[in-house]
């Protein structure tokens, strides 16, 4: 009981899930920064970012659900530390994980994104249930491209849908990137986590140019500060999958943290140069993108894999 | 000085507002977004909501017509938060100080923190004041 309590509130789950992504996306900022030929915000910026907003005032919503309104960023920091618990164990190789955790993941993974729905239309502002509608949309569009990419990986490593056992095929076979299907595969998931992080150009449910935040633009304080510490935790999570689906997993022995780090940096860097070199697409754009073209992308990828190459 | 407040400090996020001004000022704020000054260094990013903001920057002078909204605003953000004044305008009124929808300067209406005079005041202006402001 304690060690699975020391999984959820210490190690691999909120605090080192929070803190290293806390850092990523500092490495995001920064990356965007340099990118921009800007000097970027100092290390410890996600730190002062969060203390600051749990500090300030929290405002409760007049025209709305303040319980709901309250719950949804707990709720979606549950969600969060349940899928960074369930993606990190099996990916850095604490433990092997249950059979069948891969489809528990999927679910988990939609959780944030739920409750930043549920928590923006209760929030009674015009614009944040634009907002939600739109998020609603972009789940609709990027979740059929993620679960074919992820069959594809299951046919290929042997109808095995445990994600350790999945790694431990790459490690005796090679990495499922250096495969043509593996190719294709990793290029529809990382749109698809492009979409699930709510980055440009997917970042429409909560476009502060157009819709002042949309989903969050009623929160403040405390409940923005909660939000915050999701997207950090969801910047390392999802990242760790993409490393546990193609590159063969994270180790923590010797020289191999080392290539762990670098292989999360990379995929990091990939999602931060996306980010600055699109602008932002229309709902139907998007929507065009994943079910035409990702889905097709994805389709290839499983054909690819029951032929083997 | 608490761990809190030196946070508070790091990060500043600024919401602005526009009161009625000519599009001057609001073009030098701009400019410290860009490399040549890049705000984000001392921690500071525009936002778009004000629940988000902790500096609530005021260009132009107030009218008769946004005095409310001005009024409104203020009141939406969470406190605490600090209102800086940006150009003569929202200041002392400048050179409109005497036309007839002139609704007062800025400090009638809202406490103010900070002002940064000029026409439009230059983006070092701007950066000198808010350092001397956080390090008072």
């Amino acid at each position: 009981m304690t060690k699975e309590i020391f999984y959820f509130l210490v190690f691999p789950g909120l605090l080192f899930a929070g803190v290293l992504g806390g850092f990523l996306s500092w490495f995001d900022r920064k990356i965007t920064a340099r990118v921009q030929f800007r000097q970027g915000p100092p290390l410890f910026q996600p730190l002062y970012d969060f203390v600051k907003l749990l500090a300030k005032e929290t405002i409760l919503p007049k025209y709305g659900s303040p319980l709901t309104f309250l719950l949804s960023p707990v709720f979606a920091l549950a969600g969060a530390t349940l899928a960074a618990v369930f993606i990190l164990l099996p990916v850095l190789g604490i433990e092997s994980g249950f059979s069948g955790d891969l489809l528990v993941i999927i679910y988990v993974l939609n959780i944030p994104s739920v409750t930043y729905i549920i928590g923006g239309l209760a929030s009674g502002n015009p614009l944040a249930a634009v907002g939600s509608s739109r998020e609603i949309k972009l789940i609709l569009s990027y979740e059929l491209p993620f679960l074919l990419v992820l069959t594809s990986i299951i046919i290929k490593s042997g109808m095995t849908i445990n994600l350790r056992e999945i790694i431990d095929v790459q490690i005796a076979q090679g990495a499922n990137i250096g495969s043509l299907s593996g190719i294709f595969g990793f290029i529809t998931i990382l749109m698809c986590v492009q979409a699930k992080l709510g980055l440009v150009p997917f970042d429409m449910a909560e476009a502060e140019g157009e819709i002042c935040d949309g989903i969050m633009i009623e929160s403040s304080g405390s409940v923005l500060a909660i939000y915050k510490l999701v997207k950090y935790i969801m910047f390392l999570t999802l990242p760790a999958l993409i490393c546990g689906l193609f590159f063969s997993g994270l180790e923590l022995s010797g020289i191999n943290i080392l290539w762990s780090i670098l292989k999360v940096l990379l995929v990091v860097l990939l999602i931060t140069l996306i980010r600055n070199t699109n602008p932002r697409v229309r709902i139907k754009q998007a929507m065009r993108f994943f079910w035409v073209w990702m889905n097709l992308f994805a389709v290839i990828s499983i054909i690819l894999s029951i032929i083997g190459v | 000085m608490g761990f809190k407040e030196s946070c508070f400090k790091k990060s500043l996020w600024v919401y602005h507002l526009s009161a009625g001004s000519c599009n001057n000022c609001d073009i030098e704020i701009l400019d410290c977004l860009t490399p040549r000054y890049d705000i984000e260094r001392f921690g500071m990013k525009l936002v778009g909501s004000v629940r988000h903001a902790d500096v609530l920057l005021v260009t132009g002078i107030v009218t008769k017509k946004t005095k409310p909204r001005v009024i409104e605003v203020y009141e939406q953000a969470p406190k605490p938060i600090v209102v800086i004044a940006i150009g003569a305008c929202p200041c002392t009124g400048g050179i409109f100080a005497s036309g007839y929808n002139f609704a007062g300067p800025l400090d009638k209406v809202i406490p103010v923190d900070l002002y940064i005079p000029g026409c439009p005041p230059k983006p070092e202006a701007m950066l000198a004041g808010i350092m001397k402001l956080l390090n008072k």
